[in-house]
């Protein structure tokens, strides 16, 4: 101004900024770093601090208060991302590395029955009971699920029975896993006497702890339909309930999807109240109705247990499995999601 | 102005009493699918409360090493609050910041492969988690537990007794309850945050907004009862996870708010799920009433969090 040019702009730090910054804090974290021999992450946790004060404070000398706040934030959600993806990539890569060597085809095409001592054994009836016990927990929450939330948006909208839904709802989502597991058991006690263990048990706990999600992913897909959609529909006289299947429902079909397998990625992997009520066996079981049922989980714990080196090599090689199974059933949804999507308007 | 569509083009319709069935219906099931709800619900604490009610007046053998239900449950529940609120305190910023990194930070081309990634973590069974946590985390953490327990240890949190040997800590137990709730934070704040009204978050940027304060005055407040509804869900998760603190913590009955010392008492649910195996019928009514309390907390705070939901969105409409 007092030269006569009319500033417009407040003046800005260049783009490569925070990259010399770091630089800089990098370095000047090395020293101490080198003198007293810390670690990586010290030495990274103390750059990482040289960073949050410097960045902010020559931010604040050049663009103003305002910015340097924004600068903060900007450092801390990016460092946040990095923190926590430190322990999921490190827990990948050592389930990668203790579970590779552990498996082979007799571990995943035999079962445990006679295996004693430190011969190998194998996981085929515990990927069975997985299998069934998810299948039919699917197929009973999916379905309650959905029509849950097609009632509590397109029937209940705020009425009291509607708020009721909901709040019991949210009080599902509370319920943890065991004392699903433990409901499932009583019931079945109550009907089938204190010995009865199977895997229709651990279904019904499942069902228990998925439906909550599938009501409440669902629910939300379904207010993000606008009302222009419906109402274009029952303009054109199309009746409420075709609406609803043929334009709701296709319409947040990609978000539905990734609410269950949100859903089924929670519980495939509970053990808790399979434990309690579905049991273990080492030998095969295909009827989910009658006698014990090992699942996956259940395996890793139960040969976690033994705190032996031959367990703690089968629990790894489990738990591979049952990553990757989850990661496949997830890629697939994904995929299906994909082609359901509705093209975007705008 | 004149009718356009005349009585006789309309007449020979007939579609209308089938649409009202198939609309009757369709209702019809969909109410039935939302009162299974709360049959379901009225079952498990009625279940719950039968086959639990011996175990809180039980003889007090049940209860070894202690002789009545309220002193065999309270250090139960005092490692349970300890676990859950390190999980929480630790797990709530740093899945806000993710879920913010992922919906207005990361470059758009790599947000969806940030936000695949979390989906995919979100998918990491408990069981695997607690192998993890066991088997390497805690051995990890061990040092810091007793920096924190040389340091700090005049916080009744981290002191007096002697610190974790094997990092198998109630503090540990924590960090993994916290890793384990955050994809689940992380995925539904961000699928919040990327829901906000673009015209909003525009204004706010036109109006010179810095990101932040865009952030801060567009996002934030539009996003608020859905971060509650994840910490929520987050919370609910932590208070009932078993596995994890199953299979990390050394546990002893002792009552210890020392979250980095050589052991604790189990949390209620872990308590479940260690002691089941060996149950007598009294012993495992005596479970089951644990269970009934822990279903009775997780109630309570969802009751809570729905509460301050409502009241934000009645501070929004305001």
């Amino acid at each position: 101004m007092s030269s006569g040019v009319m500033q417009i702009s407040s003046p800005r730090l260049p783009r490569w900024a925070p990259a010399l910054v770091a630089v800089m804090a990098l370095a000047l974290a090395g020293l101490p770093a080198i003198f007293s021999g810390w670690g990586i992450v010290q030495w990274l946790l103390a750059a990482l601090v040289v960073f949050l004060v410097a960045m902010p404070l020559w931010s604040r000398f050049v663009e103003g208060p305002r910015a340097a706040t924004d600068r903060l934030v900007t450092t801390l959600v990016w460092v946040s991302f990095g923190c926590a993806m430190a322990p999921l990539v490190w827990l990948l890569w050592v389930v990668l590395k203790n579970g590779l060597p552990a498996i082979n085809v007799d571990f995943l095409t035999t079962s445990m029955l006679n295996v004693v001592g430190d011969e190998q054994g194998g996981i085929l009836h515990a990927l069975l009971g997985t299998l069934l016990i998810t299948l039919a927990a699917t197929a009973m929450s999916v379905p309650i699920g959905i029509f849950t939330a097609i009632y509590l948006v397109e029937y209940g909208k705020r009425s009291k029975p509607a708020r009721l839904i909901t709040f019991l709802v949210d009080v599902m989502t509370g319920i943890p896993s065991i004392v699903a597991g433990l409901f499932a058991l009583s019931l079945f006690v109550l009907f089938f006497g204190p010995a009865y263990r199977s895997g229709f048990g651990g279904a019904v706990a499942l069902t228990l702890l998925m439906i909550p999600t599938v009501v409440r992913s669902s629910e939300e897909m379904f207010r993000l339909v606008p009302d222009d959609l419906r109402e274009a529909s029952y303009a054109l006289g199309v009746p409420k309930w075709r609406t609803i299947v043929k334009v709701v429902l296709p319409t947040s079909v990609a978000g539905i999807v990734t609410g269950v397998v949100l859903a089924i990625s929670r519980v495939i992997g509970e053990t808790a109240p399979l434990l309690v009520v579905a049991g273990a066996t080492d030998g095969m079981n295909s009827n989910l109705f009658d006698g014990r049922m090992t699942t996956l989980p259940v395996f890793i714990f139960s040969q976690y247990s033994t705190s032996t080196p031959v367990g703690y090599e089968r629990a790894w090689g489990g738990a591979l499995v049952l990553i990757a199974l989850v990661m496949v059933l997830n890629l697939i949804a994904r995929v299906i999601g994909r082609i359901f999507a509705p093209a975007k308007g705008h | 102005m004149t009718a356009t569509v005349s009585p006789e083009k309309a007449g020979p319709d007939t579609t209308p009493p089938t649409t009202r069935r198939g609309d009757r219906t369709f209702a019809a099931i969909t109410r039935l699918a939302a009162f299974t709800i709360l049959g379901v619900l009225v079952a498990v604490f009625v279940f719950l409360a039968i086959e639990g009610w011996s175990g809180f007046t039980s003889v007090p053998d049940t209860y070894a090493p202690f002789t009545s239900f309220v002193s065999y449950i309270w250090p139960l529940v005092v490692s349970t609050i300890l676990a859950s609120a390190i999980a929480v305190i630790v797990a709530v910023p740093f899945a806000v910041g993710i879920a913010l990194f992922v919906s207005h930070y990361a470059p758009p081309r790599l947000a969806s492969v940030l936000a695949y990634m979390i989906d995919l973590l979100a998918a990491v069974p408990s069981v695997v988690f607690g192998l993890w946590g066991g088997r390497y985390l805690a051995g990890y953490l061990q040092p810091f537990q007793v920096w924190l327990h040389d340091h700090f240890g005049f916080l009744p949190f981290f002191g007096p007794g002697p610190p974790t040997p094997n990092g198998r800590s109630l503090f540990t137990a924590g960090i993994v309850l916290a890793i384990m709730i955050l994809p689940i934070i992380t995925a539904i704040t961000r699928e919040i945050f990327v829901q906000t009204p673009t015209l909003q978050e525009e204004a706010a940027l036109a109006l010179g907004a810095t990101r932040w304060e865009m952030i801060r005055y567009a996002v934030f407040p539009y996003a608020r009862s859905g971060m509650v509804s994840a910490v929520m869900l987050g919370l609910g998760r932590a208070l009932g996870e078993t596995m994890a603190v199953a299979m990390i913590l050394a546990t002893t009955p002792e009552v210890t708010l020392n979250v980095v010392g050589t052991a604790s008492p189990a949390t209620i649910a872990a308590n479940i799920a260690l002691n089941y195996k060996e149950a007598t019928p009294e012993r495992q009514s005596l479970l089951i009433a644990t269970g009934l309390v822990l279903f009775l907390a997780t109630f309570l705070v969802n009751f809570t969090a729905r509460w301050i939901t409502g009241r934000n969105q009645r501070k929004l409409a305001r």
